[in-house]
């Protein structure tokens, strides 16, 4: 059985190309069923930065110009226009590659955490089969593992998550944190979400225009504000997100210092993602009050990244771990037919030589008959131990196809069918 | 015997200080050698001060030196609850150095023999203990601060490597904090009133140990109420602990000695 891979990626294709071949995972699904039907075993992974055909099948030319095909048929270009971007991999260097996928390391920020879910939905919805079932196990446990053994998904990659891991570095547990937005836009929305998924809730979001600020509360299950009441809330926040398009600062040094007051120490985290900035700078200058303002926050990320990276060298080294454990497992079913055929013909010796002399053992009483059975069986148990031992000691390295090949010849199995 | 127990533990100490100072290089592997330096040597100064008290005949660390040595012992065991998980290992910065140095001391100072001349009651032997025991919480609880101090520094100079350093949040190293000087306090006024039930007992004059001991439970206590009444909180609460503590230790030795 050969594993191939065709696939094309963000690395190869533009989007222009990758949107001709993604999948939803209904579609995905599809394909891998009517992809098994006639090769055995696939499954089909698409996300938005890549859609990728993993095939198990005994002809590995085959296999791949199948997998190339479907492809191109999804393309809807000319035979071969796909062709520059699409890339073929076999054997180790496919389940590799699989397995960094899984880990992140092949996505655009490394460590990335949805395709890990993407991967695991991909094999839930193909169809495996015992060498495609054993390859994204292997994948989803590569993927767990590099991400409990580095820190490659710790950092944030992103503003908005960085603003809400920030936050946490004030409070710890944002639950019952008293959180306001202000702006109801696009980048309000995705800040709220980050802060969300952290265990925060949105307490109250401000807008200059109320009906905005209505719909995006309804949302986030918050109260609205108009901004003109914002100064009484600057005393109870614990954490604020502005992000309107105003055009001059919304939150000014004088309101802040009149809030802090009233705050009885309490510190205050200001995140600013508007351009221009939202709140005065002057403000971080406060007593309790820390404001980060969208150069700060890209800051922060670009050097979350760098820490991602420098994990990533650890990261490949788990991966290719891995990679080398599932080419052993590979490898090994080479020897397990050679193993299953020198038995069997053993057994067909054991029981022909048993049928010979049945006249013979016709005297002999029942009890006598089993103690011959099972001394016979014993003999070829105990001579054909070793040779298992040894073969499927062989199958983790080079040698196990050859061992295979010599069983055959010196026991001469399978000859009997040609 | 007590060398041979005495040398791994300040070379384990030694080790830890050193190690942390790595990991707030390049975090990872060094914060793990530097918890097992502090794992290691705290055992080895644990297995020291079992010798002590099966040697002695009453309460051997009475003395200043052997006060210094179990009150290095009681400083790492109070940091060992928190420090050996990654978020509070920093505390380690400001803590085992200290201890190296106490231990040091306690060494020079002949406090590994130990010294049963001057606590020989029951009564008294637990009044050191817990007067000990108040400062050592004392200690961490500036320890704490520094942190905070550190911390709050790093975020209001919005450092880009902020997250590089797993550091415990502003408000959790506030709180510890101040529910430190808390327990310390309470332990100290324990301490205090049994000091004080030992003076009658057997006699003696107000020294000015004593009055430093009760100058240090005023201030604490002080600081407490002003976090109750007036929100006593962030930086300046920090440095009010850090002073607390750095006016104790300066003055409690010069006392003592006096």
């Amino acid at each position: 059985m050969a594993l191939v891979l065709v696939g094309v990626s963000h690395h190869r294709a533009p989007v222009e190309l990758r949107e001709r071949v993604a999948l939803d995972r209904q579609q995905a699904a599809e394909l891998s069923r009517s992809l098994a039907l006639v090769a055995g075993e696939a499954v089909c992974l698409s996300t938005c930065n890549r859609t990728e055909i993993y095939l198990a099948e005994a002809d590995a030319e085959v296999a791949e110009a199948r997998a190339a095909a479907a492809l191109d048929a999804l393309s809807g270009l000319e035979p071969d226009a796909l062709a520059p971007a699409v890339y073929r991999l076999r054997e180790e260097a496919a389940a590799l590659h699989l397995f960094r996928v899984a880990a992140g390391l092949d996505s655009l920020v490394p460590g990335e955490g949805e395709i890990l879910g993407q991967v695991r939905a991909a094999f839930e919805h193909g169809a495996p089969g015992p060498l495609l079932d054993r390859l994204f196990r292997q994948a989803l446990h590569a993927g767990k593992k590099v991400r409990s053994r580095t820190a490659i998904a710790e950092s944030p990659a992103s503003v908005s998550a960085a603003a809400a891991v920030l936050a946490q570095q004030l409070f710890g547990d944002l639950a019952g944190r008293r959180i306001v937005l202000v702006g109801a836009g696009k980048v309000s929305e995705l800040a709220g979400r980050n802060l969300l998924s952290r265990g925060a809730e949105i307490h109250v979001v401000a807008n200059r225009t109320l009906d905005r600020a209505e719909d995006l509360a309804r949302r986030f299950g918050a109260e609205p504000m108009p901004l003109a009441e914002l100064a009484d809330e600057l005393g109870r926040a614990d954490v604020v997100v502005c992000s309107t398009g105003a055009p001059g600062f919304v939150i000014g040094a004088e309101d802040m210092a009149a809030a802090v007051k009233g705050r009885r120490g309490r510190p205050l985290f200001l995140i600013d993602l508007a351009v221009p900035r939202d709140i005065d700078p002057a403000v971080h200058e406060l007593d309790g009050c820390y404001l980060y303002n969208l150069d700060d926050l890209e800051a922060v990320v670009a050097e979350s990244l760098a820490v991602r990276r420098s994990e990533a060298e650890r990261a490949e080294s788990i991966v290719a771990g891995e990679a080398e454990r599932f080419q052993a497992w590979l490898a090994s079913l080479e020897v397990v037919p050679a193993i299953a055929s020198l038995r069997a013909r053993a057994e067909e010796i054991r029981a022909g030589e048993l049928a010979r002399l049945e006249g013979r053992f016709k005297r002999l009483s029942a009890a006598d008959r089993r103690a011959v059975e099972s001394l016979t069986a014993g003999i070829v148990n105990k001579l054909l131990h070793l040779p298992t031992v040894r073969m499927k000691q062989a199958a983790v390295t080079a040698d196990g196809v050859l061992y295979a090949h010599a069983v055959r010849h010196l026991f001469g199995l399978g000859e009997e069918e040609r | 015997m007590a060398d041979l127990l005495f040398w791994p533990a300040l070379l384990a100490y030694g080790e830890a200080a050193v190690a942390l100072v790595g990991e707030v290089r390049r975090p990872g592997l060094a914060g793990r050698l530097a918890i097992w330096g502090v794992r290691i040597g705290w055992l080895a100064q644990t297995g020291l001060l079992v010798l002590q008290a099966s040697r002695a005949e009453g309460f051997p660390w009475a003395g200043a030196a052997g006060a210094l040595n179990l009150f290095s012992w009681l400083v790492v065991g109070v940091y060992l609850i928190w420090g050996c998980t990654p978020r509070f290992r920093l505390l380690g910065l400001a803590v085992m150095p200290a201890a190296a140095l106490l231990l040091a001391g306690a060494y020079v100072g002949g406090g590994i023999e130990g010294d049963a001349s001057r606590a020989s009651s029951a009564l008294l032997a637990v009044h050191v203990a817990l007067v000990l025991g108040a400062f050592a919480g004392f200690a961490l609880a500036a320890g704490l601060s520094g942190l905070y101090l550190w911390h709050e520094r790093r975020l209001k100079r919005r450092a880009a490597a902020i997250l590089r350093l797993r550091v415990p949040p502003l408000d959790v190293l506030e709180r510890l904090s101040g529910s430190t000087v808390a327990v310390s306090l309470a332990v100290l006024t324990g301490g205090i009133a049994l000091g004080a039930v030992s003076l009658f007992e057997r006699g003696g004059s107000f020294d000015a140990t004593m009055a430093v001991t009760l100058a240090a439970w005023a201030l604490f206590g002080a600081m407490l109420l002003l976090r109750r009444l007036t929100a006593l909180r962030g930086r300046p609460a920090a440095y009010l602990v850090l002073a607390g503590f750095a006016l104790a230790a300066a003055i409690l030795p010069i006392a003592h000695y006096a």
